[in-house]
């Protein structure tokens, strides 16, 4: 029995034994596996899903009358009905569009929703510590439509700077932020963030790619109006994302990609787009990577988010602590010291050993860590960093994970001594 | 561990921790080129002087990781004072140093066609080709001085 009384089928362990590129060898030592935060590994069960898929029901989507045709769809609308439940979604899977990734979903959002409601001079805020898909869509729209896109700054000890954000919100029709920082570990505010908003009679969106599988994600308990995701960073395939919307702010926006499967009619004066979601999914959709993700959402609902943000909290409390004692100031961590308010996503800035000659000497010991800016050039900006080395927990990581990151960065740090 | 040290070789450890030639100088005279990885983020800036086609002095500043810092250090050390042919000579061989060639990435011979006792110390880093990604580290030097001795033409 887990703590609560719930009873959870959760074991890293397992989790570990269910992914099998967790088994890899990589330069004569068993991966370890540090970059959740850029993709997650699948297990077993999301890739057989797709493969069975495959093998036996492929057929195209909608309008299919023989047999697997039919399955095909099931399959399809029963990925959205997993993800609508997932994320407690008022309207239920009538409010999920399936996208090629956040970043598609984040440019529907600015394209479609911004394009056709913001006016010149209209405010979209956003944060210093945002991923570019969370930015670019919005300079992308400001050159177009002539928005102000205005940045919530981040204070010295890594969270969003909210002293000033009744001033910040003057003017502002979309607050956009995200959940969980990619670079940071830093989880925000949402819930109280969807109030402020709604205050201002702003609207809000989250970028929730980085916080999806680490965690319960309930929109009707955050009160928000849009939520971004991506499958693969879910446990999920590459190639597709979720945007979510209520129903009635879905079904009041314009087209995004035109096509077939988008439409009610087209004549040769013109078309009328088709209601609900897929008014969005021009063109055949991922149709596998949908059904992957279906598997995904199972299972991560069979290990319980619960449990999953409990073992991670630990994990990163513990190699927080590790980190500082170890290297004794050689090593610092680029985000918030303990874990409240906090992911598993480590940062780190080694004294001397640029991140790209720590992730190489990391790959020597079959450790995945990530070096670069991240997609957060304007946050790297804002401490004064190029790059950091960046390492990331998934459910299926364990302490011994850590350990071998720590040997391996004795080890650079000894190099470059 | 042997193909690490094959990348970090002493010499290349060596002049990240001690730069040669490293700073600025006043542009004008000198040409002054940046050099952008946007992929890594790593910048570099190269000033050279050409007096009467030799290229008499040569400065970088800029940062990035050990492979790109020690590869701006050596191309210094390599072109200075040189002739300006003399100075592309050698850019196109430390070129050819850096193309992979499938026999060097499937055996461990060395890379084909270049005279390593010719180029000194710059075959140090040899081991780069070993590690495809990191080539782009090593050239960001000498694509920036190659820019900067096309102003020139």
């Amino acid at each position: 029995m887990a703590p609560g009384g719930i009873m959870s089928s959760y074991s890293p362990g397992a989790v570990r034994t269910d992914t099998p590129l967790l088994a890899r060898v990589i330069n004569g030592h068993t991966i370890t596996y540090l970059d959740s935060a850029s993709t997650s590994l699948p297990p077993r069960a999301v890739i057989e899903a797709m493969s069975r898929y495959y093998e036996l029901r492929h057929a195209n989507v909608h309008r299919g009358v023989f047999q697997t045709a039919v399955e095909s769809t099931d399959a399809y609308e029963s990925a959205r009905e997993a993800v609508g439940r997932f994320i407690n979604a008022p309207g239920g899977s009538g409010e999920i569009v399936f996208t090629k990734n956040a970043t598609e979903a984040f440019n529907l959002l600015a394209k479609s929703w911004g394009a056709a409601n913001l006016k010149p001079g209209d405010v979209v805020l956003v944060s210093e510590m945002e991923h570019h898909a969370n930015i670019v869509p919005w300079f992308q729209l400001r050159e177009v439509t002539g928005i102000e896109v205005r940045f919530i700054p981040v204070t010295d000890d890594f969270r969003l700077d909210l002293a000033n954000i009744d001033e910040l919100m003057v003017g502002v029709k979309l607050l956009s932020v995200t959940a969980m920082s990619n670079v940071l570990g830093t989880i925000n505010p949402v819930k109280d963030l969807a109030a402020v908003a709604h205050r201002h009679g702003a609207l809000i969106a989250v970028d929730a790619a980085q916080s999806i599988a680490h965690g319960v994600t309930d929109v009707s308990d955050l009160d928000v109006d849009f939520l971004i995701f991506s499958g693969h960073k879910m446990l999920g395939p590459t190639g597709i994302g979720v945007f979510w919307t209520r129903e009635e702010i879905l079904n009041a926006m314009p087209p995004f990609l035109g096509g077939g499967g988008m439409i009610a009619d087209v004549r040769t004066d013109g078309y009328t787009p088709a209601i609900g979601p897929s008014r969005f999914e021009a063109g055949t959709p991922p149709i596998a990577e949908a059904v992957g993700l279906g598997a995904a959402v199972r299972y991560l609902e069979g290990l319980g988010m619960t449990h999953i943000m409990r073992h991670e909290r630990v994990l990163t409390g513990d190699a927080l602590d590790r980190l500082s004692t170890v290297f004794s100031g050689r090593v610092r961590v680029i985000g918030p010291s303990g874990t409240t308010d906090r992911g598993g996503v480590i940062s780190l800035d080694v004294d001397g050993v640029h991140p790209h000659d720590v992730a190489q000497v990391l790959d020597q010991f079959g450790v995945c860590v990530r070096p670069g800016h991240h997609c957060a050039k304007p946050l790297m900006r804002r401490f004064g960093l190029a790059a950091t080395a960046r390492a990331s927990f998934g459910p299926y990581s364990l302490t011994q994970d850590t350990d071998v990151l720590i040997e391996a960065l004795g080890h650079a740090v000894e190099m470059f001594g | 561990m042997s193909n690490l040290e094959d990348l970090y070789r002493e010499i290349i450890l060596d002049h990240y921790r001690s730069p040669r030639n490293r700073g600025e100088l006043p542009s004008p005279p000198a040409i002054r080129v940046e050099g952008f990885n946007p992929l890594c983020g790593d910048e570099l800036v190269v000033y050279l002087i050409v007096e009467d086609g030799v290229l008499t002095d040569v400065k970088i500043t800029g940062h990035g990781c050990s492979i790109s810092q020690a590869s701006s250090s050596l191309m210094t050390t390599a072109v200075k004072g040189k002739p300006v042919e003399k100075v592309r000579e050698v850019i196109d061989t430390f070129k050819q140093l850096m193309t992979v060639h499938e026999a060097t990435l499937e055996h461990d011979g060395e890379p084909a066609k270049v005279d390593l006792r010719a180029i000194g110390e710059l075959a140090a880093l040899q081991g780069v080709v070993r590690f495809p990604v990191r080539i782009k580290c090593a050239t960001l030097a000498w694509n920036t001085l190659t820019q900067g001795l096309d102003q020139l033409a």
